[in-house]
């Protein structure tokens, strides 16, 4: 294959790979707002009153396995190991599903990390049935602000220059243009903030490397920055981050986002000009 | 022996790349793309959908 100059990819997938791997092992005492995500998807399931013979599960982390309403689910990662059984090992990315084949797919805190997001949106899109359901959540928009302020400070304050230490985030707006750009037929995006607090930074940092969140960059520093460095961020941290009990806050943004595979039968605005009424008319 | 692949999945799979058909090679365990040029391994049962982890058949 021939890969034309692009600047490189801002996501470095080995890394993602061996971050979610490792994290298997010990994912149920860090797994909570993947699994928090995974049962909302699971209520908004039943608010959808229809059933789905064939559903694909993206991420096996909180995977979704079973449900009321789905006959058959295959869940697909990237990795693979013995505490996470899979279907299929694929890349979302790369999706390895034949055209108008599901009637669901379901991506768990996947897209976060995705190099060609709206190429990835298009390509779930068309693996969908017309009338297929796809139905998503991601940490995304105000997700880590407090650590990334405090690691941008300790950085600016010791060191000469920044490097990418959390990754940047979609938000919600972004991903409702997403979807649409797709070609998704009713997008509906909205998100919620969890607050959670720790008795200092490092608990934060080492919950993030538990969930399998760690630095997956690819411009990321790859030389440890030292323990000044790290205490410094925690004071900061703290010190503008206290809550009234003197633990630490950090916020998590979860964006949720549900899209349609355009069908005849799904509710379209008119034409333009197709009006029998003009709206002066009608706001007399 | 390694655990035969799950006929629903054969239905649904296409080679990552080029979104083109796969053959079955049954003997070698293998998903093979005459598109790409890839055959796409089969272990334990679970297709690997990765063009790093494909045979190239070049």
């Amino acid at each position: 294959m021939v890969i034309a100059e692009s600047p490189p990819p801002l996501f470095d997938r080995v890394v993602t790979i061996r971050n979610r791997d490792r994290c298997m092992e010990k994912l149920d005492n860090h797994a909570f707002l993947i699994e928090r995500s995974s049962r909302q998807i699971m209520e908004r399931l039943e608010d959808i009153k229809r059933r789905f013979p064939l559903a694909l599960s993206m991420g096996v982390r909180g995977a979704i396995r079973t449900h009321p309403q789905i006959d058959s689910v295959l869940v697909m990662d990237i990795f693979e190991n013995p505490q996470s059984s899979v279907n299929i090992r694929g890349d979302e990315e790369f999706l390895p599903v034949r055209a108008e084949s599901l009637d669901l797919a379901i991506s768990l805190f996947g897209l976060q990390n995705i190099n060609d997001l709206p190429g990835t949106l298009l390509q779930i899109r068309q693996a969908l049935k017309p009338d297929g359901l796809f139905i998503a959540a991601m940490p995304g928009g105000e997700t880590l602000n407090e650590l990334r302020e405090s690691l941008t400070h300790a950085e600016l304050s010791l060191k000469s220059g920044l490097s990418p230490r959390v990754h940047p985030t979609a938000d919600k707006q972004q991903m409702g243009a997403l979807l649409q750009r797709a070609g998704f037929a009713l997008p509906v995006v909205d998100s919620d903030i969890v607050m959670v607090t720790y008795q200092s930074m490092f608990d934060l940092l080492h919950d993030i490397r538990g969930m399998g969140e760690s630095n997956a960059l690819t411009a990321r520093n790859r030389r440890n920055p030292g323990r000044t460095f790290f205490s410094e961020a925690a004071r900061y941290y703290t010190e503008h981050f206290r809550e009234p009990d003197g633990k630490i806050r950090a916020t998590f943004e979860i964006i949720h986002l549900i899209g349609w595979a355009p069908h005849t039968s799904q509710p379209k605005p008119l034409r333009p000009g197709s009006a029998e009424k003009s709206l002066a008319e009608e706001l007399k | 022996m390694s655990t035969e692949i799950d006929p629903k999945l054969l239905e649904i799979l296409v080679c990552p790349l080029t979104k083109g058909p796969l053959r079955y090679d049954r003997a070698a365990q293998e998903l093979i793309s005459d598109g790409a040029k890839l055959a796409y391994p089969i272990r334990d049962g679970i297709p690997v959908m990765l063009v790093d982890e494909a045979r190239d058949l070049k």
